[in-house]
């Protein structure tokens, strides 16, 4: 006799009624009142009002209570509001006699189906109303859309919207329906429909500003510039009518940078916009080298002189390199070798 | 209760299907129409009226008795509140199908047919699930011209089938076969037109019968 098991619903992955942990709704209400409960103890501890105590609130006292030097965010302790930490489940998808509640409840996948089926008809729709406007000669003309400052959904945002899993086929076949949907004259009328989908993208480029030049007691133009190399930081105050004059940390430059090549580097944001003899200039340094402290100057430098300089000649100090931020630092040395690259010597027995 | 259920099984005809539809209404829709000579299964043969130009040419007298058949079926199904699937893996009909579908209030499954739908419910749904009790085929074949499989997970299953076979389909296992056009848009639209109103007169006279009932 050989005892046969099947597996049932608790064992396997792609379950529609029952998942592996079931969150009835008793369940979550009870942890909602747990947690308001909790929230007005933890007012009274830190000495603060129940009534407005917020979920940031929440968020600092934890942390002052229970520190915690562990990098990951998520592995930290937190205090959310129990819908945000049970994830969203699917109930019983049919009622008492059996019957589902979804027309498309047999295919497996309804939301996403059921999705495709209201996209079709609105394409579908879209089209007949376009050929009512041909038949009355009305038909607009195609405008460009502005594309630039949207997106759309992500497979993991759309899984999140449905509750179910997507493959890449059929989410690319949705996002080709929503395209082929806007690309039509008449689908602005679907508009709404389609913004359900759509995401704004923030304007990522910021246009760096060029701050205008200041004016000290003596009416002399002065501009202040930062720059950082590896651990090095330097602010500099480029002054104008001066006669090359540099001072660090008080100390002239010939005293406190002995070495030719430190001084070159200084040199260099003057000398590529011929400006040589023609500016003062006061800098403070800290953190670094030698050869790091240079660098940061030069930064500081460059970035100061922006102010007395054309669009035009910014964009060839860009170019030469002169106000790019150098992100190289000590790389560090990993376990099981001798320093960051260097491994140990090989010995063959 | 009991004579709620039997009393439509002592008639023949009780939903009288037979007047949805005429031989001219199946003739104008183009229900007559088949594939060509070389696309011929061997098991529609009995079903085929002749041939012209190639062209094979369904006999409606029979098709109107299948159909008034499968009409009758799916009435005394839909009067039981029986769960019906609707079937069709045709593409440019879809949308009409699963449209139909909803507006009867019944179920569709136009899309991809994961294999263990029927045979393997009970762990891709739940353990409670109600499989359908009757399902309807507006098309038999699948994308790539085979017998659909859900014909066969039927039978597996139990499940009566409805079903509406061209010239190139498998006649066999479906229970109550339709011979006639799947691929014009007017046929379809026929089929579903007749589905979409017998199971609305069977689901209505169910109504009319518990309310005669509740007030005896």
């Amino acid at each position: 006799l050989r005892l046969m098991y099947t597996a049932t619903a608790m064992q396997s992955k792609n379950v529609g009624a029952s998942g592996p942990e079931k969150y009835t709704e008793a369940f979550i209400k009870k942890q909602i009142e747990e947690f308001n409960l909790g929230k007005r103890h933890l007012a009274n501890m830190m000495g603060e009002d129940p009534e407005t105590f917020t979920q940031e609130d929440i968020d600092r006292a934890i942390a002052y209570l229970f520190p915690s030097g562990l990098f990951d965010k998520q592995a930290r302790p937190m205090m959310k509001h129990p819908t945000e930490i049970f994830p969203e489940q699917r109930k019983i998808q049919w009622g008492e006699d059996g019957r589902p509640f979804h027309f498309l409840f047999y295919t497996g996948k309804q939301s996403y189906y059921s999705l495709m089926h209201e996209t079709y008809e609105k394409l579908l729709n879209v089209q007949k109303y376009q050929d009512q406007l041909t038949a009355q000669d009305h038909l607009p003309q195609k405008e460009k859309r502005n594309l630039v400052g949207s997106r759309w959904l992500t497979k993991i945002e759309l899984e999140e919207m449905l509750l179910e899993k997507l493959s890449d086929d059929e989410y690319s076949r949705f996002i080709q329906l929503l395209q082929k949907l806007m690309m039509l004259p008449c689908g602005d009328i679907e508009e709404k429909y389609i913004q359900k989908f759509s995401k704004e993208v923030p304007v990522q480029l910021q246009k760096v500003v060029i701050e205008p030049l200041k004016y000290d007691e003596r009416g002399v133009a002065f501009s202040t510039g930062e720059g950082t190399r590896k651990t090095a930081r330097a602010t500099a105050v480029v002054y104008d009518n001066g006669t090359g004059k540099i001072t660090v940390n008080g100390i002239d430059v010939l005293h406190y940078f002995p070495v030719l090549q430190d001084r070159e580097q200084l040199l260099f944001p003057f000398q590529f916009l011929d400006r040589v003899g023609k500016h003062d200039m006061v800098c403070t340094v800290s953190g670094g080298g030698r050869s790091a402290q240079a660098g940061a100057i030069r930064l500081a430098s460059a970035k100061a002189l922006r102010s007395f300089v054309t669009e035009k000649e910014v964009e060839f100090m860009r170019q030469a390199g002169l106000l790019t931020f150098d992100p190289r630092v000590k790389e560090r040395k990993k376990p099981g070798q001798e320093g960051a690259r260097r491994k140990f010597t090989w010995k063959k027995r | 209760d009991d004579k709620l259920l039997s009393e439509p099984l002592s008639h023949p005809d009780f939903f009288n299907v037979k007047e949805l539809f005429s031989l001219k209404d199946l003739f104008d829709a183009r229900v007559h129409l088949g594939h060509k000579k070389g696309c011929r299964h061997r098991f529609m043969e009995p079903y085929i009226f002749g041939c012209r130009l190639d062209q094979d040419i369904i006999d409606l007298d029979q098709t109107m008795q299948h159909l008034q058949l499968a009409l009758n079926f799916t009435a005394h199904i839909a009067y039981r509140k029986g769960i019906i699937l609707f079937v069709s893996r045709k593409r440019q009909f879809c949308h009409l199908v699963e449209s139909t579908a909803r507006e009867c209030g019944e179920y569709a499954h136009t899309r991809y047919w994961q294999g263990g739908l029927l045979t393997n419910a009970h762990v891709q749904f739940g353990s409670g699930v109600r499989l359908p009790d009757l399902l309807i085929f507006l098309s038999s074949l699948n994308n790539v011209f085979e017998p659909h499989v859900a014909i066969r997970d039927a039978a597996k299953m139990n499940i009566p089938t409805v079903g509406v076979v061209d010239t190139n389909c498998n006649p066999c296992l479906i229970t109550y076969p339709i011979p006639g056009n799947d691929d014009s848009p007017t046929a379809m639209e026929l089929y579903c037109k007749l589905f979409r109103m017998t199971i609305i007169r069977a689901k209505d006279k169910r109504q009319q019968s518990e309310v005669f009932n509740e007030l005896r």
